[in-house]
């Protein structure tokens, strides 16, 4: 494909760093307060799209996820007892301070995650803060949720984030855990450990009570030793499906309250009779929003044979005015991948399917020389068994595959093991709820695709994991119910 | 007195809407509580465990289908079958569990109580569960509890009747297939039951009854990549542990063993939800104009 000339160049607009005051390293925030590793060992934190070291972190190892533990043991006693308005009036604090601090939060997260600005700014940051308030508002209210009067907080919650939404993620799991009553441990996913330390910061400010909130960086042992910590009385995950079930084994046979949001292969159907303009956005949100490292993304799209041309043609062009590169400019559409290792997989994945005989396109598309990137791509002709057909890539490639009937559309949507997310472009109201109804996914978007709510229940069928987080049904994993 | 001899039952699986023997051919003697010889239950085998999840597997498409209103209907008929086989269930129940007549009839009066509490919650748990979620922005959005599947239920091995019915009816009230394993010393209540389900309206396969050696039958099922749940009420510690990681291969939903003091009580929702996935659903609102109706 020739490089189209756009009708006006755009100058480059960047988002001042100005806004963000990096410290060259950080401790583990445990009992209120910024730590070193036991052994004193550290990690650096690189920013995916300049390579450049962005801090050091403290790692942490059993000892250090032993002290957080304790810690928030000993926070529980007194948290949990704190009627449920006070607790209510502190995560309002911290909503409060999440928005007062949004930009610097969103400058932050652009550096240390590599996703453009445009998304930390307009979905990331209003997104965690609206959690908060929104959890901040069931804290005195749990006689009513639905789990009978007086539902119980579990204890200390162990939770285990990854590094696609470091922020919004770390909100999905302390907001509801603090609301009912429980104390965390935290680990953030070790690419992305910055802007969990800047939320230990507004834990200070709002004057959150010392080890209600710990935060332990590291990598996946100082998670896994968070998991298996036999004082943990509630496990949370987001990340992989392999290492959810690496979990669900370590907490067999405890008394552990466990959820788990695990990958996805999210179908994304569209019927003859869609609005092609709108199905085209939503498509590209679907798979190109977070550079596709979302595990709801629509990384399969099923097209019905007769607009099979038409959509894609469209689609071409449309990919074709994406901009790539530089994430903190506002202009920026496609940032980097977060990881030297993440554009790895990517990359061998995607080769994959090019070897398998899958047709592989990509825009004209110029990378930076530095970071990590990945063109936005495209395969067609894929079949079922190809392998960008059935594995979770995590990246901006998206899988076309066609169909004739509903039903075929609903048997190829299903035919696999996860069950997270799925979408339906069509205008015939009927057709929606009949193939809704029909399909094995907690997230169906109609004539829409990847909207989020604080109000809304998110998670998965199937191999992509159990639980809900987000509304009152969020509620649930950390009560004793 | 005459001196007429009894029929004696041959019991046998329930599968599938059929009252096969084991594959095996084998079958164990179970005893009453002084250990008097009762019957040859059929000694179930893996392929028994496999052919059952086949069965519920079938039938889950038509039975999550179902309204649930007709499955309610179906739940009732259950208890209505019960209640005209009621001493029939009370002999067994008393032998099996060495209580008296009056104590046996207590739990199967339950365990008929219990069928008819389920059938009014088969079109009640989606209001009490679901809903819609006011979303910031300009959305429809709904979510609404759907059956997770086919779950393999691993019954209370002390309360034969009662505890059997505490486990299997709240997994199909709520739209999911069952492949039940009945307790192991004290199987006869359980396939007894299949027949009353047989003569209940309800789909063959919506519930499988299988007994035997619970460890020998839960094994297959709990690493069964087609089953989606397993309650492991019937399990002991060491065995619940193993099964709940044979589980996690394909990320089943676990229902561990709980402490269960009476049976007689009225049971939560818990039962229930455990069992239930929940589907959110978008779609956008649209808009009828900047100023909207003014009335």
């Amino acid at each position: 494909m020739e490089k189209r000339t756009p009708a006006f160049e755009y100058a480059p607009a960047p988002e001042s760093r100005a806004v963000v005051d990096i410290a060259p390293s950080y401790g583990l925030f445990i009992d209120g307060e910024f730590t070193e590793a036991a052994d004193g060992k550290v990690f650096k934190t690189v920013s995916p799209s300049t390579e450049e070291v962005l801090s050091e972190v403290a790692e942490a190892g059993e000892a250090d996820v032993d002290r957080a533990v304790k810690a928030a043991r000993k926070a529980f006693e007194k948290w949990s007892a704190l009627p449920g308005a006070e607790r209510a009036k502190y995560l309002f604090r911290i909503a409060r301070i999440i928005q007062e601090r949004s930009r610097e939060l969103a400058v932050l997260e652009t550096l240390d995650n590599g996703k453009p600005i445009r998304e930390t700014r307009d979905a990331d940051l209003p997104l965690v803060a609206a959690h908060f308030f929104y959890y901040a508002g069931w804290a005195d209210k749990l006689d009513h949720a639905g789990y009978g009067a007086n539902p119980r907080p579990l204890g200390v919650a162990g939770q285990v984030i990854p590094w696609n939404f470091p922020l919004l993620m770390l909100a999905w799991k302390i907001a509801p855990a603090l609301a009912t009553g429980n104390t965390v441990v935290l680990k953030p996913a070790e690419t992305t450990p910055l802007s969990a330390l800047f939320f230990a910061d507004i834990c200070r400010q709002a004057g959150l009570p010392r080890g209600v909130v710990n935060i332990v960086t590291g990598d996946g042992r100082a998670g896994a030793a968070l998991i298996a910590h036999p004082d943990v009385n509630k496990v949370a995950f987001t990340g992989s499906t392999a290492v959810g079930k690496e979990i669900a084994r370590t907490v067999a046979g405890t008394r552990k309250k466990v959820t788990l949001e695990l990958g996805g292969k999210g179908a994304n159907i569209v019927f003859d009779d869609a609005p092609i303009d709108q199905a085209v956005e939503g498509i590209v949100n679907g798979i190109f929003f977070n550079q596709g490292q979302v595990c709801c993304a629509g990384s399969r799209l099923l097209v019905q044979e007769s607009i099979h041309d038409e959509l894609l043609d469209s689609l071409k062009r449309r990919l074709s005015t994406l901009r790539l590169g530089d994430p903190l400019d506002k202009n920026t559409d496609i940032g980097a991948i977060n990881s030297a290792e993440q554009l790895a997989r990517i990359t061998a994945l995607a080769d994959r399917g090019e070897a398998e005989g899958a047709e592989r396109w990509s825009p004209a598309c110029e990378l930076p020389e530095s970071g990590y990137w990945f063109a936005p791509t495209l395969f067609t002709g894929v079949t079922q068994a190809h392998t960008v057909a059935r594995d979770e890539i995590f990246g901006p490639v998206l899988s076309v595959l066609t169909f004739r009937t509903p039903d075929e559309a609903v048997a190829k949507a299903n035919n696999t093991p996860y069950g997270l997310s799925a979408g339906i472009w069509t205008e015939k109201g009927s057709r929606i709820l009949a193939v809704a109804n029909k399909l094995r996914a907690g997230v169906i978007w109609s004539n829409t695709f990847n909207k989020f709510d604080p109000t809304s229940p998110f998670g998965g069928y199937k191999e992509s994991g159990f639980g809900r987080e987000g509304g009152r049904h969020g509620l649930e994993a950390y009560l004793d119910v | 007195m005459s001196d007429r001899l009894n029929v004696l039952k041959t019991y046998k699986l329930y599968v599938g809407g059929k009252f096969p023997r084991s594959e095996s051919g084998r079958v164990y003697e179970v005893t009453d509580a002084k250990k008097n010889w009762l019957a040859n239950a059929p000694l179930s085998s893996r392929k028994d465990a496999r052919d059952a999840v086949v069965a519920a597997r079938k039938a889950f498409g038509g039975w999550a289908g179902a309204t649930a209103y007709n499955r309610g209907q179906i739940l009732y008929r259950v208890a209505e079958m019960l209640e005209g086989r009621r001493d029939q269930y009370v002999r067994e129940v008393a032998e099996a569990e060495g209580l008296s007549k009056s104590k046996a009839g207590d739990q199967v009066d339950a365990a008929i109580d219990r069928w008819v509490w389920y059938a009014g919650w088969t079109d009640k748990i989606a209001q009490v569960v679901g809903g819609g979620n006011p979303v910031a922005g300009p959305f429809f959005n709904l979510s609404s509890p759907e059956p997770t599947g086919v779950v393999a239920v691993l019954a209370p091995q002390e309360s034969s009747f009662l505890g059997l019915v505490s486990v299997v009816a709240p997994v199909i009230a709520t739209g999911n297939t069952a492949v039940v394993v009945a307790s192991e010393k004290s199987p006869l209540p359980a396939l007894s039951l299949g027949e009353v389900l047989a003569t209940s309206d309800l789909p063959g396969g919506v519930v499988n009854i299988l007994s035997g050696r619970t460890a020998e039958i839960a094994a297959p099922l709990a690493a069964h990549q087609d089953v989606n749940a397993i309650d492991l009420a019937g399990a002991d510690e060491a065995l619940a542990k193993e099964l709940e990681i044979a589980a996690a291969d394909n990320l089943k939903r676990v229902l561990r063993p709980q402490p269960v003091d009476n049976w007689s009580a009225t049971p939560g929702t818990d039962r229930m939800t455990a069992f239930l996935e929940t589907k959110t659903v978008w779609h956008p609102t649209g808009s009828l104009g900047a100023s909207g109706s003014a009335y």
